[in-house]
């Protein structure tokens, strides 16, 4: 039985389509390995190979995967949630209220999109701590540093701009607050409140426009950012193992 | 100057003045020009409808209307720290923000708390209808009483 079912894994994985879309052809030596990731738009932006120590959990507690997994979650369950979600006053309220009791799974659906969302800032928190008290921050890999950092801004961004979306009251002064913060900016602070409201008040344009920053603007820079901080690790030499002295400086 | 030189600062130049020109249009296109937001100019209606020593709040314009035994004033009810709508304590005789902690007496003078600035006084006057009229966008830096 097993051996059928090989036989026939093999069968597809040799047939002309099979491998016209992957290229990296079937075999288990270390260079189809290598091959399957290289050649792969998503895989190639990680090394083919890696230390054993950098998998083991001490070595980083999985705290960036595990960011990445409620980012994901982030993704799957926001695009469900817009699916029911009209961002309009106060339509809006009515929508998150239909969400919670009326739609199907909705309320387990803003659950997730909820809770993942406060995960993903503890856990972007936690792997920040983690790569700067294990020095994972130095040489070669300071940029991959920054690009962290702006990927921190993205994910409190994202979940400030999502803050208004149930347009209750929390949600009103929050960002009523939040933008008469921006608004202590030296000169042009006034302007940047105008700008990001779309008035003089959190009213409708705020919630388009925070509706538009969350949904589309900044998750497609956040994907950008992560892409760039995936393949920098490959670049700068595989996750950081400890020994600083034996790894190599640039691949 | 060769040729090659002079066409990459062409392109170069080209290339900044079209991004100065996305930059001053997208500037534009995300400042609207005409907001659908409430008139600043509010009908707070007859003086007799507020008792004498009375400060009242209504919180859709977000504005004070006090009466005083001099005349009536109107007082912006947006706490100047970071935004909130304040409330008035009767019991206290004070103004307290729900946000912060700041509190400010009858006249908008701040008591304690984070707010770096007293809260406003509003242009305020009688329509011809004899009716109590505020202007929310137009705060006064002398303080006057309208005397009915």
């Amino acid at each position: 039985m097993a051996n059928t079912l090989d036989q026939l894994i093999d069968q597809v994985r040799e047939n002309r389509i099979w491998r016209s879309i992957f290229r990296g052809g079937t075999g288990d030596s270390n260079l189809h390995k290598s091959l399957l990731v290289q050649q792969n738009v998503f895989l190639h932006l990680f090394s083919i190979k890696a230390r054993k120590r950098t998998l083991e959990f001490s070595a980083t507690w999985y705290l960036g995967a595990l960011t990445f997994g409620t980012f994901m979650i982030l993704v799957i369950t926001g695009v469900l949630l817009m699916l029911y979600y009209h961002p309009s006053v106060p339509q809006a309220y009515a929508d998150m209220k239909d969400l919670q009791y009326v739609v199907s799974s909705g309320v387990f659906l803003r659950n997730l999109h909820r809770w993942s969302a406060h995960a993903m800032v503890f856990l972007v928190f936690a792997h920040m701590f983690k790569v700067f008290y294990r020095g994972a921050y130095r040489t070669p890999r300071e940029f991959n540093w920054v690009i962290g950092v702006i990927l921190l801004l993205l994910t409190l961004l994202l979940s400030y701009t999502g803050y208004l979306l149930p347009w209750d009251q929390l949600a009103y002064w929050a960002v009523t607050v939040g933008s008469n913060i921006a608004s202590a900016v030296p000169l042009i602070g006034a302007k940047i409140r105008f700008l990001m409201l779309g008035g003089t008040a959190v009213n409708a344009n705020a919630l388009l426009r925070f509706y538009v920053l969350h949904c589309v603007i900044l998750p497609l820079a956040a994907i950008l950012f992560l892409a760039v901080h995936f393949w920098r690790i490959r670049k700068d030499g595989g996750i950081y193992a400890g020994d600083h002295s034996s790894e190599v400086s640039n691949q | 100057m060769s040729r090659r030189q002079f066409f990459v600062k062409l392109g170069v130049g080209s290339v900044a003045v079209a991004a100065l020109g996305t930059a001053a249009f997208s500037y534009q296109y995300l400042s609207p020009n005409v907001l659908y937001e409430p008139s600043p100019i509010v009908d707070a209606g007859k003086p007799d409808h507020y008792t004498p020593d009375s400060v009242t709040l209504d919180p859709q314009t977000a504005i004070y209307v006090v009466r005083t035994a001099g005349g009536f004033f109107a007082l912006s009810a947006i706490c100047t720290h970071l935004g909130c709508l304040t409330a008035y304590k009767p019991d206290l005789g004070v103004i307290a923000c729900p946000c912060h902690g700041s509190k400010f007496n009858k006249d908008g003078v701040k008591i304690e708390g984070p707010a770096p600035r007293p809260l406003p006084w509003l242009r305020m006057w009688l329509s011809d209808e004899g009716d109590l009229m505020v202007d929310r966008s137009n705060a006064i830096a002398i303080k006057q009483l309208v005397r009915v």
